[in-house]
């Protein structure tokens, strides 16, 4: 049985840093994984070297079988793989609506010659495209409709902003969604709302999801796998009970008791 | 809702690369061709090969090529020193100064009006070096002036605006002093006065021929450039400018004054321009309220093909360009059959410029940019 | 405010208190003094008040070269007097202090002024200043005397000073009757020729001939008539011009299709019946401004849309002209089909798609102020080309190619003597580019643009192929500027190099930006007043005595625009709201106050339902 993406000996090196090494992981269709780490572990390093930002220097990615390396960012996301960033990246000028229509790019078509003759296939997918991007924004409840389709991303509050975020992410149409701590700075009422729409993006509309996150108490109600990263190295994969209390684990996050340092 | 994806081929060369390849290889045979054609010229001038492209090529004498690589030389050192200045402000504030030129130019029209003054009472006659020395503060006043000028009235309230704001107003900037220049002292070519023939007279150096006043011209050059290695190397000023290029908001933190320190880079940028206009004055005799304009382009180049932000780079990269402009119409163009190459000399440069900009964006030396601007 | 402050009779001498910002600051009116004598001076020493003195804009009384002077201390002391207005803070209220910071700062110009004035008198800076003349100082001295002079601009400089900062002062209604009612007058002694012309065309000459003089300008009798009653027209309508945008705002679907819709027919009714009211003069003016207003539609698209500072544009203008003369003139050196235009055009798309490719293939991935200098070498390259004797052979080096024939469309021949047949084929043109414009920028396409312009590397991750949008837009541009090229060059006969110089790229993007950068309006309103006003590269406009001085406003202009206004002169909602995100986040957060009072409700009624449900997980 195939993954949909497996990565195999990921390295990736900055200039006599080894951001990431030795990085064996997959994800099977369906699957919630989280990617965990102390700061500076190499996740977001990771999650650019899928989405094509950064070439790695020896391994290879897999997805649905076939590798990926080397192809454009916007190559990445016609094949189905789509991000959202840590410090929140929308289109500031562009309206709520805008942001999510404009993400729908690779799976639309209409070109200069549409536009200029206003042909029945343009409108209707312009038509198509409005409607796509209403039915993603209505996802997310009351948060991002009506007067807010109109409004300009950067009047947002941080929480809307995040959402934004992630219904643009959504509108990519992926197979694949990897989510960069998509709760971090929310308080925990919106925590608590982002995490039950992560695990319905999955039951409800289908996406596989890599999700980094810092905060454990998402990624215990929501993930089926964890895994671990330190320096770049993978130090444990499994559920989250098995890692959470596994001792390299404990030690990646919090150091070692005192009296057990020689 | 999961829609269905098109498979779309991995891994292709995007048929942009492949064009971009072609064109390398183009331009690469064009050159070695022309050389090979040159040299055949020079060594067998009867051979097929060297008429082949063009059948009076007459080739050069050694004496002739010297004399190209002097010019070469003298007018790449005044790109160098121009180019200084926008090297150091790219790496300070990481835009193109487009009126960089003329801060070039202003210094030459002072060294106009001060020498034709200085002519005029005879002073220039009697007493040329002191002439020569204060014409060349004078234009070090007036060049300073004007960057520090432009810096505070157009640039800095645009400090925090995206890149390309700053070049649009720096190309107003140029515009307007151009022409202001032109509406202030006319549109007419200004001349230099004579130089004294013991200083402009050809000497002989080693097995070169050389005029004494492209002599002077890298003399000074060299001067100014160890003046300015002193200064960015060795002392608290230029610790200070090379802190705010790598990081402004850092160096504040660590105690820089950064607005003073990049009025301080304008100004020594703008000294460097104006001791290039005086020497462009003495070697070319004329002045006009144009003549920031091409020079400014071309010392830009230099700056690029040396590696912005990187001030050895942006001197070794104006001489390069020099002396390329000076060889390459007679060396490749005229072998490969090209009429008129003479007229093509402003051509080349903008060519380097491309092609450096197309092939190796960060220059020779490698780029010093500061850590926002790392694209 | 406390007790303690009530108390105190002046509260800044009480507690030492000075109001932020806001109060009058005598530091302030120095450096303004001194500006504006800077500015008198070297608006003197540039020449603009002898070569403009020809044109008088009101008889007998006031001429373009005086006008050049007088205007500086009026707006400094507008400057000077200007205060900001904090939200939460109290900011004196305009009064006298304001007028006197006016007047002290044209006082202090005045002054200036007159030691200029006296200086001018006793040296001789000829050599090398060489507009330091007699004439300009009988000009200042307004021919009666250096004494008279030094008084009359201490003077002068003063009330106006006075004058200018006494429109923060003045009631709101004064200052409408006054403003409109100057610029008004302004106007229309600016437009003298136009008016004339068009009132010739309708047979009105009679009227025009008693507004305005014989020598020029409009006499002081109608000036004052004028400004009456421009005055109380602007009083009668105020307000209704804003309710009827207010209202046009509000209009929603097929009733603000209507309303659009009869706006443009208005508009297109306007320009089409336009030129045949006019002269030759006024209509060759108009063939002028519609050239560049093509070029400037073009590369709105590729600035203003897509966001490439597009530097050597000029060198698809070229594509076009030469590719033009070289298909449709006899006399074209190497190969001379004399095609027919209209075939040409044909070509002359294909031909300048494949060089915007090619130009624009390697150029899109550079960074933007790269690609600037980048284009701009390359728009050098080409002109060289052109131009060198190597080229000769094809294109007839710096003597261009002649003889080239007008568009014969069988039942009229456009040729450069009769502007009016090429004003309506650039008409043409120009709505058709207008056309590409609108329709790109609501399209899947105008939308990938604004999001490269946004963020593109993010744009890349949302699976936009950047490269090709942008070489698209690139394309667009070019094809647009051809057309410019082609139009251009069967009007006038022949093609020349230096016809083609960077100047051009330059002067269209300075009309692009202070016009209103990716706003069609905005490059009209910019081409209309800037090409049509002070002239293209080599094109007088209205004011040809302008020509020495234009690219010096434009040069200035282009500065004044990217440090006060960036959204140009007539802004699209979008760019203004993008370069003054502050405000508009404040005018926001005021107005949702209200919204945010409700959503706040269902979001707490939401966490409490998701509440329960995370902790029971």
């Amino acid at each position: 049985m195939s993954h949909l993406m497996e990565i195999r000996d990921l390295k990736i090196t900055f200039g006599g840093l080894d951001a990431l090494s030795g990085l064996n992981f997959h994800v099977d269709e369906g699957e919630i994984v989280s990617v965990i780490g102390p700061n500076g572990a190499g996740k977001t390093t990771f999650f650019n070297a899928i989405t094509g930002l950064v070439d790695p220097t020896e391994g290879d990615i897999l997805f649905d079988g076939e590798s990926i390396l080397g192809l454009d960012p916007h190559q990445v996301t016609g094949l189905g793989i789509a991000r959202t960033f840590q410090n929140v990246r929308l289109f500031p000028n562009m309206t709520v609506l805008e942001n999510i229509m404009v993400a729908q790019h690779c799976r639309t078509s209409q070109l200069v010659l549409g536009a200029l003759l206003q042909t029945s296939a343009f409108k209707k997918e312009e038509r198509e495209i409005e409607e796509r991007a209403k039915e993603v924004l209505a996802f997310f409840g009351s948060r991002l409709v009506g007067y807010r389709y109109d409004q300009p991303a950067f009047v947002l509050s941080y929480a809307n902003r995040r959402r934004l975020e992630v219904a643009r992410a959504m509108a990519t149409q992926p197979r694949l969604m990897l989510l960069d701590e998509p709760v971090a700075g929310m308080n925990p009422m919106e925590t608590a709302e982002l995490t039950a729409l992560i695990g319905r993006l999955r039951s409800e509309w289908g996406f596989t999801i890599v999700m980094i996150e810092h905060d454990m108490r998402v990624v215990r109600d929501v993930s089926d796998r964890v895994v671990v990263l330190d320096h770049g190295v993978p130090i444990a994969q499994g559920s989250y009970d098995e890692v959470s209390t596994n001792p390299d684990v404990v030690e990646a996050y919090l150091g070692r008791p005192a009296e057990d340092q020689a | 809702m999961t829609a269905t994806i098109e498979r779309k081929s991995a891994r292709q060369v995007s048929k942009v690369d492949r064009f971009l390849t072609f064109i390398r290889i183009f331009l690469v045979s064009l050159i070695v061709i022309g050389v090979l054609a040159f040299i055949a010229q020079q060594v067998a001038p009867d051979n097929p090969f060297a008429r082949w492209r063009n059948p009076d090529a007459v080739g050069l004498t050694g004496d002739q090529f010297k004399g190209l690589l002097m010019s070469g030389l003298s007018q790449g050192a005044m790109y160098g020193l121009i180019a200084l200045g926008y090297s150091m402000v790219y790496g300070v504030l990481g835009f193109i100064n487009f009126a960089h030129g003329e801060v070039f130019m202003a210094g030459a029209m002072t060294g106009f009006i001060a020498s034709d003054k200085f002519s005029a009472n005879g002073l220039w006659e009697s007493n040329f070096l002191l002439s020569l020395v204060i014409i060349i503060v004078l234009a070090i006043m007036v060049s300073t002036l004007t960057a520090v000028l432009m810096e505070r009235v157009a640039y800095r309230p645009l400090r925090e605006s995206p890149r390309l704001i700053p070049l649009i107003t720096s190309i107003g900037v140029s515009f307007f002093i151009q022409n202001a220049v032109m509406g202030v002292f006319g549109p007419s070519t200004k001349s230099y006065p004579q130089l004294p023939q013991w200083l402009s007279k050809q000497r002989s150096i080693l097995t070169f021929e050389i005029a004494g006043t492209k002599l002077l011209v890298l003399l000074v050059a060299a001067m100014s450039m160890a003046g300015l290695w002193y200064l960015v190397e060795r002392t608290r000023t230029g610790k200070a400018m090379r802190a705010v290029a790598e990081d402004k908001e850092i160096a504040a933190l660590m105690g820089i004054n950064v607005n003073r320190t990049i009025v301080t880079t304008f100004a020594v940028g703008g000294a460097m321009a104006g001791i290039a206009g005086i020497l462009w004055g003495l070697l070319f005799r004329s002045v006009t309220h144009m003549t920031g304009f091409l020079p400014g382009i071309k010392a830009f180049t230099a700056a690029v093909v040396g590696g912005i932000g990187n001030l050895p780079g942006a001197m070794i990269g104006g001489i390069s360009l020099g002396s390329a402009e000076s060889i390459a119409p007679l060396v490749i163009l005229e072998p490969l059959g090209v009429p008129g190459v003479s007229q093509l000399k402003d051509a080349v440069a903008f060519t380097v410029l491309v092609l450096v900009l197309l092939f190796k964006p960060s220059g020779l030396f490698g780029e010093q940019l500061s850590a926002e601007d790392r694209a | 405010m406390s007790a303690t402050m009530t108390s105190s009779s002046a509260p800044s001498s009480r507690s030492g208190y000075r109001a932020p910002v806001t109060d009058q600051d005598w530091r302030n009116v120095g450096k303004w003094g001194g500006l504006c004598t800077l500015a008198l001076v070297l608006v003197s020493l540039i020449g603009m008040p002898v070569g403009l003195d020809r044109r008088i804009l009101i008889h007998p009384v006031l001429s373009l070269g005086y006008l050049s002077l007088l205007w500086i201390p009026l707006v400094l002391g507008f400057v000077v007097s200007r205060h900001v207005e904090l939200e939460g803070v109290e900011s004196p209220e305009p009064g006298g202090r304001d007028l006197l910071a006016g007047a002290l700062t044209g006082l202090l110009g005045g002054f200036g002024m007159a030691v200029f004035i006296v200086a001018l008198d006793t040296f001789n800076l000829r050599d090398p200043l060489v507009n330091w003349s007699p004439q300009l100082l009988e000009l200042l001295n307004y021919g009666r005397g250096l004494g008279f002079g030094v008084v009359a601009w201490i003077a002068a400089c003063s009330v106006l000073g006075l004058l200018g900062s006494s429109i923060h002062v003045i009631p709101a209604g004064v200052r409408r009757v006054v403003s409109y009612g100057a610029f008004g007058l302004l106007g229309i002694a600016v437009l003298e020729g136009a008016i004339a012309d068009l009132s010739e065309g309708f047979g009105l000459q009679s009227l025009t001939d008693s507004i305005y003089a014989n020598r020029g300008g409009v006499t002081v009798v109608w000036s004052i008539v004028l400004v009456v009653i421009i005055g109380v027209v602007s009083m009668l309508t105020r307000g209704r011009f804003k309710a009827a945008k207010a209202n046009y705002g509000e209009l929603q679907g097929p009733e603000r299709k209507r309303a659009s819709m009869i706006l443009f027919l208005l508009v297109a009714l306007l320009t089409i019946i336009l030129p045949l009211f006019l002269g030759t003069i006024m209509n060759e003016l108009l063939a002028n401004v519609g050239l560049f207003l093509l070029l400037a539609l073009g590369l709105n698209i590729v600035v203003g849309l897509a966001g490439i500072l597009d530097l050597g544009y000029v060198a698809f203008f070229a594509v076009g002209g030469y590719t033009t003369a070289v298909l449709t003139s006899p006399d074209s050196p190497f190969f001379a089909p004399e095609m027919h235009f209209a075939i040409t055009l044909v070509i002359v798309v294909v031909f300048a798609g494949l060089v915007g490719l090619i130009i624009g293939a390697p150029v899109i991935r550079m960074r933007g102020d790269y690609l600037a200098i980048v284009t701009l070498g390359f728009g050098e390259i080409i002109r060289l080309l052109f131009m060198s004797d190597w080229l000769k052979p094809y294109f007839g080096g710096a003597q261009g190619i002649t003889n080239v024939p007008g568009v014969d469309l069988g039942f009229v021949t456009i040729k450069g003597t009769d502007p009016r047949s090429v004003f309506y084929l650039v008409l043409v043109f120009c709505a058709l580019a207008i056309y590409i414009s609108w329709r790109l920028q609501a399209s899947r396409l105008g939308r990938a643009w604004m999001a490269i312009r946004e963020d593109e590397k993010v744009a890349e991750a949302m699976g936009i192929n950047t490269v090709n949008a942008k070489l698209l837009a690139f394309v667009v541009g070019a094809v647009l500027a051809s057309f410019s090229g082609a139009i251009l060059v069967a009007k006038v006969g022949s093609v020349f190099p230096n016809s083609f110089m960077i100047l051009v790229s330059i002067i269209i993007l300075v009309v692009v930006i202070v016009g209103g950068m990716g706003n069609i309006a905005g490059v009209l309103v910019g081409s209309f007043v800037l090409i049509g006003v002070l002239g293209g590269p080599r094109q007088p406009g209205l004011l040809h005595e302008f020509q020495s001085f234009k690219l010096l406003i434009y040069g200035a202009l282009l500065v004044f625009m990217m440090l006060q206004r960036p959204e140009g002169l007539v802004p699209s909602a979008r760019r203004s709201q993008e370069l003054h995100q502050e405000e508009f986040l404040q005018d926001v957060w005021l107005k949702g106050e209200e919204r945010e009072g409700e959503e706040h409700e269902e979001e707490l009624h939401a966490a409490e339902a998701s509440g329960a449900e995370g902790s029971g997980a």
